[in-house]
């Protein structure tokens, strides 16, 4: 794996501070930084709270009023970046899970389908297909907890956001637009375009491991019947 | 061993410094908006620091207490209520009843020994748009009973000198209130400052900007002249911070507050001072507020000194009650 560089360390404020690798998606890129993130992550520095992945780069949260809270933390940032790059590169082990999200794709939860057909030029049976056939990586988690960007949708399918977001889309809609595709963890708005619906619960503060997807983690759907999701949500 | 929630106010919630380590499954931190105020709250009744406390917003609630206990309450001062910044005992079956807050917005009011809620990935915060966390994962309301995790806590208050009247002398600083208004916010420029117009970044600067009625605790919307780019391009998501500025398209920059969100896709202009974002906090709607911009170094300098005038004032609550 080419070895990218940082183009450079941005504060973001005094208490982090954001390693850009790219100033575009480049899903290479992004597959470093989801090696780094948990590279720094393993190293346990004690001033860093949070390493987030992000598309292009990766934020390190500081603890700003930590005793070993360094004088120049940009710099010293940007070197922990830098000596995480090999171990990070030399690590064989794929970061991230496997996981299989069961989707059903029916009219009932299928709520931008015409709408996706239309503007994609694909007849509408097709995009379920589709997007159950790609395999997908989390790139980047945010917007609401639980709630993760996958990369790897079929071109075919790539299609703006919705020009106004919906006040409320119900928790767990599969949705799409340019070229990823996300869960809604729960009922929010949003603005991305329904094609399905998972009955599975993606964010759980309860549990151990509270997000059902981190960062890094390798998606795939499977298209499942309204009454395997009816059966499936009762379950959960 | 409770609190009786009578009336809930406006917006009251359990809060603590908050939960760290899940920003990458988009999580923030959340906790106490004006983390200064809740420092001392706590000092005041011989608690932990991050021991979990009441974040009382814009308009009090009233409460009952069902035993003996020692409370204190710091930041936004509010019409009616305890004395401010002072431990105070409540005896069984008094009353704290307050009102509109008068200056600042938000005010803690910690128990000793702490409210009785479970932790929540190793925080007690509420976070009300994930509902869990504090108590039930929502605000307070009416009817709500409180447990308190020690009973015997209020004891405590024997330890300390006190005047004729039953109460102490002296009182914690009030840190994080405004003497006036607006109030000066320290920003450093933001990832996309280059990117606005000159006039933009002028008026980013000179304006004296309001709180707008639709903020909450996970942002706060400053009214004022809308802010533009020339080149109006999209940017590619990335993470965001607590107190980072954003301006969507509107034009109407959005300081992230306790509960924001931990990635955006709209530029931001600035980033505010860790040390002001507390003082920040600490307007209600219509509240004004301007930015002076400053560099890194300056920032990490005010961090520091509110965190040592914070700790020695701690220190000093903390030798009333006999602790070294």
């Amino acid at each position: 794996m080419a070895q990218p560089r940082p183009l450079g360390v941005i504060p973001l404020g005094d208490s982090a501070a954001y390693v850009e690798f790219s100033s575009t998606l480049d899903l290479d890129v992004n597959s470093v930084v989801q090696r780094l993130a948990l590279a720094i992550l393993k190293r346990k520095v004690p001033w860093i709270r949070d390493v987030v992945p992000a598309l292009g780069g990766l934020a390190l949260h500081f603890d700003p009023d930590h005793a070993e809270f360094p004088a120049k933390p940009l710099e010293e940032a940007l070197a922990l970046v830098n000596e995480s790059m090999k171990p990070a590169l030399a690590a064989k082990d794929n970061p991230g899970s496997d996981v299989v999200l069961p989707v059903c794709y029916e009219p009932e939860f299928a709520l931008d389908l015409a709408e996706i057909a239309k503007k994609a030029q694909v007849p509408p049976e097709e995009v379920a297909t589709r997007h159950a056939a790609g395999e997908y990586r989390v790139l980047m988690m945010g917007f609401a907890p639980g709630h993760a960007y996958m990369g790897g949708l079929d071109p075919k399918l790539a299609v703006p956001r919705r020009s106004s977001p919906r006040a409320v889309v119900p928790a767990g809609s599969v949705a799409i637009a340019n070229e990823q595709t996300v869960v809604y963890p729960y009922a929010i708005s949003g603005g991305w375009n329904v094609i399905g619906r998972t009955p599975m619960v993606l964010f759980d503060a309860r549990r151990q491991r509270p997000s059902l997807l981190w960062p890094g983690d390798r998606i795939r759907f499977r298209a499942i019947t309204r009454a395997q999701f009816i059966e499936m949500a009762a379950a959960q | 061993m409770s609190v009786r929630v009578l009336r809930p106010g406006l917006l009251t919630t359990v809060q603590d410094e908050g939960r760290h380590g899940y920003q990458r499954v988009g999580l923030c931190p959340g906790g106490a908006m004006d983390p200064v105020a809740f420092a001392l709250a706590n000092a005041l009744v011989g608690n932990d620091a991050n021991e979990a406390a009441l974040e009382i917003t814009v308009i009090g609630p009233e409460l009952q207490f069902e035993q003996d206990t020692l409370v204190a309450v710091c930041g936004a001062e509010f019409q009616g209520g305890f004395p401010h910044n002072r431990p105070t005992l409540a005896r069984k079956g008094s009353r704290f009843n307050v009102g509109r807050a008068v200056r600042g917005a938000r005010a803690y009011l910690a128990v000793a020994g702490g409210f009785g809620v479970e932790p929540v990935l190793g925080s007690r915060a509420t976070y009300l748009p994930g509902q869990f966390g504090g108590f039930e994962g929502r605000a307070l309301k009416h009817g709500d009973v409180l447990p308190l995790r020690d009973a015997a806590a209020a004891e405590r208050f024997s330890k300390l000198k006190k005047t004729r009247d039953g109460t102490v002398k002296w009182s914690a600083p009030p840190f994080t209130l405004p003497d006036r208004e607006p109030i000066l916010v320290h920003v450093i420029d933001g990832q996309h400052y280059a990117s606005f117009d000159a006039t933009s970044q002028r008026a980013f600067l000179d304006t004296v900007w309001s709180v707008a009625p639709e903020s909450n605790r996970m942002g706060f919307r400053l009214s004022g002249p809308p802010l533009g780019r020339p080149q109006a391009d999209e940017i590619l998501s990335g993470p965001t911070c607590l107190g980072s500025v954003q301006v969507p398209p509107s034009g109407v920059p959005i300081a992230l507050m306790a509960d924001h969100q931990t990635t955006g896709g709209y530029p931001r202009i600035a980033e505010i001072a860790s040390a002001d974002v507390a003082r920040l906090a600490q307007l209600a709607p219509g509240g004004k507020v301007h930015f002076a911009r400053c560099s890194l170094e300056i920032a990490g300098e005010l961090r520091k000194d509110a965190r040592e005038r914070l700790q020695s004032a701690v220190r000093g609550i903390a030798w009333e009650y006999g602790k070294k």
